[in-house]
């Protein structure tokens, strides 16, 4: 493998990391094959919320996390994307919760994004429904949402526009150098991009990746009942520690007016069954925050696997010769997928990195799991 | 000689036969879409009952000073 | 955590339509303790819908319902089966849990509805569902009404209808007549049932009764005020007030798949005494296959009696095996034409809950993929009424249900989730 010099790429998975994958090494010349034994967005991408978040977990998250929110807002979707600028409400149970907002908050703001601070009474103005007695919430007016399997579609068709092909139902069944096993035989590639979510490591059993399940629930549509995207301060928590299980207020308006409920997690394998009790914790803890939602109508509760690593970043770059990865993003693979492309572009043709890969190397160590 | 009761559709009062359902009283009334499974599966007949949002005019009976809206 | 008080029951049984009746009375008669969850404000299910008074047949069985000691819970719609044990039902604005040794599903069935370029147009609505509105007490007095698509359902409808004072101007059956004719023939085999047949008849005699003929499209202003019809050959225009459409049955399966009972064919898999492939778990009715109440009857008896641990006698069976065939041949008998696939234009509706259209579906799609792409079937009817119609017009099969089978308030998801296990 010569950097700088055009390259054949085949992307295993058509999920949102990989349609962006595709996208952007398309784009910066590369001959690009997307292979997806299902089709485009049907893992991870459409189960989860489509939240568009800049979180500062860690200085690299933080830098991913921008740089790609900031990617995602300066291009135009189609219409089925159903993006909201809705923005990011944090909110503060308590005022040790909104100084930590207030910390947040300077980091954002150090980083050029808007970050505003509500006190208590702002935030019922600005979230009427929101319970009384929180402290206030940190409001971060350039999130997003939209809806991820649209858009994993509206990035492959622009793939496809700069000259990657792309083949649904067609599996890869093993990987190796620069070689994908389908049904159809070999593929060959000066490199493979393994970018299949959790289910990464069927091809890649060493990579550290395991899948934590969440549930969602989705309400009828009660248009106006919240403005924002709405995330506890305890969320950090919860995503914090690959703890057994645990739940996190976490809800999403849809253009519609429906409600997303999240969020959970747990390890359990690959088991996707409705865990019933975690989910009512689940619906308490929103509830707790939202009153009225107890009474809302709930149309359907799904589970999905968010691929998860030890230390909370995705595995970005190479994993051996001829072979690299683009998996791990955990609850952030929307949010994350651009700055992901855009960095593995980068990397492949070598052009100097956006943003500093070190702590995306997929042979890093990793703390051991909890 | 069947009982008749008094609802409210609209804001405006109107009086129906006491059991009917509110989808009947609706129609009765040429007020409204009129469903179209009638029996509580497809949500076409949705009104706003009391003001609870997302009701089946067609599963719910008529009550003496029920709160009937069809709008949104 | 609140402890949710719980109803313990030797037998669940889920539905109070005749099946479901027939499998309480069973059940209870072999000296089980019973309980029945039935949605509706009385039981009857659809057929013996009423408000004052049950029609005959159900009369006598409703009163063995009450002598069996059955106990019959109404206005309890179950919305959840976290296993097969189970059930978490909406009831009185609180929620009933209900522990069980043996479940009988009787869960019944619902119209089939196919889009045509109008059918979201007011007053357009389904057979079924003009009869149940006429019952919960609609007036159809003056309206001039259309009665098309297809079945059996055709007939007693229209002669309610008629009987009720609505001017049926033509009663239209897209089955041919050299597929009817056979069908009714055969059913001077059984006097009683051409007896019903024709007497029905009788009531909307003045009516035109068309075969061979279906709607292509509705049309009117604020509501329905034409209908355009075909036999294949010619297309003219009715005035109608009212356009009651539907092309038969399909059962209501989502309680049994959230259970993983298996389907086939678009009926639940059943066994000799109508357990379905979840051990403890039995299944009555049309769930087994339209078939109407006669079969119902003789399921649900069947299925009663198994949960009681008691063998069904050699005439229910034969009872059961008449019902089959009988099964059988209307469904061949109203076996839906192809052209009914052409009905609807790119712009027609196909998901009413998340306003879909027909050209935003890709055939070639995968059922999942297309629900994804355009959320189709992601609205509140789950996808009952956009599912059956396009299991017809692309082959789409149901995709995995999820609980909860019916839209409950959240309040009701915590607070049986929390009680379960």
């Amino acid at each position: 493998m010569s950097p700088g010099k055009s390259q054949s790429v085949l992307v295993v998975g058509a999920g949102i990391v990989g349609a962006a994958c595709a996208e952007a090494l398309a784009g910066s010349g590369c001959a690009v094959t997307v292979l997806d034994g299902r089709f485009a967005g049907a893992g991870a991408t459409a189960a989860g919320m489509g939240h568009l978040v800049v979180m500062d977990d860690s200085e690299a998250q933080l830098a991913l996390t921008a740089a790609s929110c900031r990617a995602w807002a300066e291009r135009d979707l189609p219409a089925d994307c159903e993006r909201e600028d809705c923005g990011t409400l944090w909110v503060a149970a308590d005022e040790a919760e909104l100084a930590h907002a207030g910390k947040k908050a300077a980091v954002y703001r150090e980083r050029g994004l808007d970050a505003e601070i509500l006190d208590a009474k702002s935030l019922a103005e600005a979230e009427p429904n929101l319970r009384p007695g929180l402290a206030g919430a940190l409001r971060v007016p350039g999130d997003a949402v939209l809806y991820p399997p649209n858009a994993a579609r509206a990035l492959l068709a622009s793939a496809r526009r700069l000259g990657a092909e792309v083949r649904e139902g067609l599996a890869a069944e093993s990987v190796g150098r620069g070689r994908v096993e389908t049904r159809e035989g070999t593929l060959h590639a000066d490199v493979v991009l393994v970018a299949a979510g959790a289910e990464s490591t069927r091809l890649l059993p060493e990579l550290p990746v395991v899948p934590r399940k969440g549930h969602l629930v989705i309400t009828d549509r009660y248009p106006g009942f919240v403005r924002h995207q709405l995330v506890e301060l305890g969320y950090l928590k919860s995503a914090h520690t690959l703890s057994r299980e645990s739940v996190a207020f976490n809800l999403q308006p849809r253009a519609t007016g429906q409600l997303l409920v999240g969020s959970s997690r747990e390890l359990v394998g690959w088991d996707s069954s409705v865990n019933r009790p975690l989910l009512a914790s689940m619906l308490r803890r929103a509830a707790e925050h939202l009153p009225g939602l107890a009474g809302l109508s709930a149309l359907r509760a799904w589970t999905g696997f968010r691929p998860a690593t030890a230390d909370k970043l995705p595995l970005i770059g190479p994993w051996d010769e001829g072979l690299w990865v683009a998996a791990g993003h955990e609850g952030l693979g929307i949010t994350t997928a651009l700055a992901t492309g855009r960095l593995i572009a980068d990397l492949l043709t070598g052009r100097p990195p956006e943003l500093d890969p070190a702590p995306f190397d997929p042979r890093r160590e990793m703390p051991a799991h909890d | 000689m069947t009982e008749r009761i008094e609802v409210r559709i609209d804001g405006r009062t109107v009086e129906v036969e006491a059991g009917i359902s509110v989808s009947a009283a609706l129609w009765n009334a040429g007020v409204g879409r009129g469903p179209l499974c009638a029996m509580g599966i497809c949500f076409e007949c949705r009104v706003t009952i009391d003001g609870v949002r997302h009701r089946r005019a067609c599963t719910t009976t008529v009550a003496p000073g029920l709160e009937i809206a069809t709008g949104g | 955590m609140a402890d949710l008080p719980a109803d313990v029951a030797d037998v669940a049984v889920v539905g109070g339509g005749p099946a479901g009746v027939a499998a309480a009375c069973a059940a209870a008669e072999a000296g089980r303790n019973v309980l029945l969850l039935d949605e509706a404000p009385k039981p009857g299910g659809q057929i013996w819908r009423h408000r004052t008074g049950p029609p005959q047949p159900a009369r006598e069985w409703l009163a063995r319902l009450t002598a069996s000691g059955a106990k019959v819970v109404s206005q309890a719609s179950v919305f959840d089966a976290p296993d097969p044990r189970t059930l978490c039902a909406e009831h009185e604005g609180g929620v009933l849990r209900v522990r069980c040794e043996k479940l009988i599903l009787a869960t019944g069935a619902r119209e089939r509805f196919l889009p045509f370029p109008g059918w979201t147009l007011p007053n357009v609505l389904g057979v079924g569902g003009a009869q149940a509105l006429l019952k919960a007490g609609a007036d159809f007095s003056g309206r001039r009404v259309v009665v098309a698509g297809s079945g059996p359902l055709l007939l007693p409808v229209a002669a309610s209808l008629a009987g009720a004072g609505a001017r049926v101007a033509l009663v239209a059956e897209q089955a041919p007549l050299s597929r009817l004719f056979p069908f009714v023939a055969r059913l001077a085999g059984s006097p009683g049932k051409l007896a019903e047949a024709l007497g029905y008849r009788f009531g909307f005699l003045r009516s035109p009764y068309r075969t061979g003929v279906w709607v292509r499209s509705a049309a009117g202003q604020e509501r329905v005020e034409e209908v355009e019809l075909t036999d294949g050959n010619r297309t003219w225009r009715e005035a109608c007030d009212v356009l009651c459409c539907a092309y038969g049955l399909v059962p209501n399966l989502e309680l049994a798949a959230l259970l993983g009972c298996a389907v086939r064919s678009g009926a639940v898999v059943e066994g000799e005494s109508q357990e379905t492939t979840v051990a403890g778990v039995y299944s009555a009715g049309e769930l087994g296959g339209i078939g109407g109440v006669d079969l119902a009857l003789a399921t649900g008896t069947i299925a009663g009696l198994a949960a009681a641990g008691r063998a069904a006698p050699p005439p229910l069976v034969r009872q059961r095996e008449r019902g089959r065939r009988l099964a059988q041949r209307l469904a061949a008998t109203f076996s839906l034409r192809p052209e009914l696939r052409s009905l609807p234009s790119a712009e027609t509706i196909v998901c009413r809950c998340e306003d879909v259209s027909f050209g935003a579906l890709d055939p070639g799609w995968s059922p999942r993929q297309a629900k994804l792409a355009t959320r189709l079937g992601m609205g509140p009817c789950q996808g009952r009424v956009c599912g059956a119609a396009c299991e017809f017009l692309f082959g789409w099969p149901a995709d995995t249900v999820r609980p909860p089978v019916k839209p409950t308030a959240i309040a009701n998801l915590i607070a049986t989730s929390e009680a379960h296990g």
